[in-house]
């Protein structure tokens, strides 16, 4: 059993480790991955801005956790996927790696942006202030840097194989930011509060709001992995453009 | 896998490893620094500095804030359930500001139990719910339903977590 889910994994990793496989079926999967994400996004949002019931304390301001919530998250596990991507480029020099990292990082930044800039809106009502340093904020503003760096980092190195190279090595060291991020808000004292949601243990949340907050941060997720799968294809278009077997697919 | 493979992979699982150590301890080092405020018990067993600027955190105590009617002076009593000292503070308070809530106040400590407060934030806790339901549980009589008087009856609200984790455990609070 072990062995054929091994098995299977082997499989996929070096199946959609081929640019040429990856092109053909990515454009497979995106036609049933954009209508989920759009659907589940506008289900989640609508949902949650406008029929979900108000907080006891923070009435109306607290809908923005529907945009925040699913935008940190996913920018958190966008920053993983690069470290991943960025093992896998670093150890088994894979092309596929590199394009991923390219792919996810404009997509990772902007989440990240607009988790601290709603942050900051919701937190002028709610604390009193749009900022202050503690550690939550100031690691997820390190974050939002971190990506911009290996954004960077691809666009100033001319060479694709050496700005991967680099750009993988950022993305993996850059995860350790990520462990920090995620429990900035248990080993220090910060203004920011505690997750609501918990892996273990009880959700301090009722069905009726976090239904549809579990819906958004599906949707965003959909949404990522969408725009992943449209920027890697573009990437392959470009990096293949003389190769054979596009010139086949694309007619 | 190859040996030059596991070789690359040896290479980069030390450099994370090292990394890792090496913030894991820089970050250990500056915990003080890092750590947003004092709380009320560190303020109390005499580790933050007298005269300096800095921040304290801890639970407004139920029936400590004095309003003056003429001017916007307010002061109030700050605990987290091991040490309590006095904060006062001119300007207008957050919305979320109430007894029995979790603030942070950004000031000067004038004396070991006086806070002269520059700017006060409330701290919002993780927990979620309709108004209707907190109506229920106020009406049920569910201990800490009301944030207001959460602190006199059991759990406290209002991101009380952070300043009673610690003394949970040796079932102090």
């Amino acid at each position: 059993m072990l062995s054929a889910v091994w098995q299977t994994l082997t499989r996929w990793y070096h199946q959609w480790g081929s640019p040429r496989y990856f092109f053909q079926y990515s454009g497979v999967l995106l036609r049933w991955l954009w209508p989920l994400a759009i659907v589940a996004t506008m289900t989640g949002l609508v949902w949650g801005l406008a029929f979900a019931p108000a907080d006891y304390q923070q009435g109306d301001s607290y809908r923005i956790i529907f945009i925040h919530v699913p935008a940190a998250s996913a920018a958190l596990l966008g920053y993983v996927s690069m470290g991943v991507a960025g093992l896998v480029g670093l150890v088994w020099r894979m092309k596929m790696a590199d394009i991923m990292i390219k792919a996810i990082a404009p997509f990772g930044a902007i989440l990240a942006a607009v988790a601290l800039i709603t942050g900051a809106i919701w937190g002028k009502p709610t604390w009193g202030t749009y900022w202050v340093w503690d550690a939550r904020l100031t690691s997820m503003l390190l974050m939002l840097f971190l990506y911009l760096g290996v954004i960077a980092l691809i666009n100033a190195i001319p060479d694709p194989r050496q700005a991967g190279r680099a750009a993988s090595l950022l993305s993996v060291v850059g995860v350790i930011n990520v462990v920090i991020v995620k429990y900035s808000v248990q080993w220090w004292q910060s203004l920011h509060q505690g997750s609501t949601l918990k892996v273990v243990g009880e959700t301090a949340m009722p069905a009726e709001m976090l239904s549809p907050l579990l819906i958004s941060m599906l949707g965003i997720y959909l949404l990522f992995a969408c725009t992943v799968l449209v920027r890697a294809r573009t990437e392959i278009m470009r990096r293949e453009r003389k190769s054979q077997w596009l010139k086949e697919a694309l007619q | 896998m190859n040996a030059v493979r596991k070789q690359r992979l040896m290479i980069i699982v030390g450099v994370v490893v090292g990394l890792g150590i090496a913030t894991g301890l820089l970050l250990f080092a500056l915990t003080q620094n890092i750590n947003l405020f004092y709380t009320p018990q560190q303020i109390a067993a005499g580790e933050a500095p007298v005269g300096a600027n800095m921040r304290v955190g801890g639970l407004v105590v139920p029936g400590s804030v004095i309003r003056n009617n003429e001017t916007l002076d307010v002061s109030f009593d700050l605990t987290d359930g091991q040490g309590t000292f006095s904060v006062h503070y001119h300007g207008i308070l957050p919305d979320l500001f109430r007894e029995g809530q979790g603030i942070v106040a950004n000031g000067v400590l004038v004396a070991a139990d006086r806070f002269e407060a520059e700017e006060v934030l409330a701290k919002h806790d993780e927990e979620y719910m309709p108004p209707e339901v907190q109506d229920a549980l106020e009406k049920a009589g569910h201990p800490g339903a009301n944030a207001d008087d959460a602190s006199n009856k059991g759990e406290p609200k209002g991101g009380a977590g952070v300043y009673t984790r610690g003394y949970k455990a040796d079932g102090q609070y």
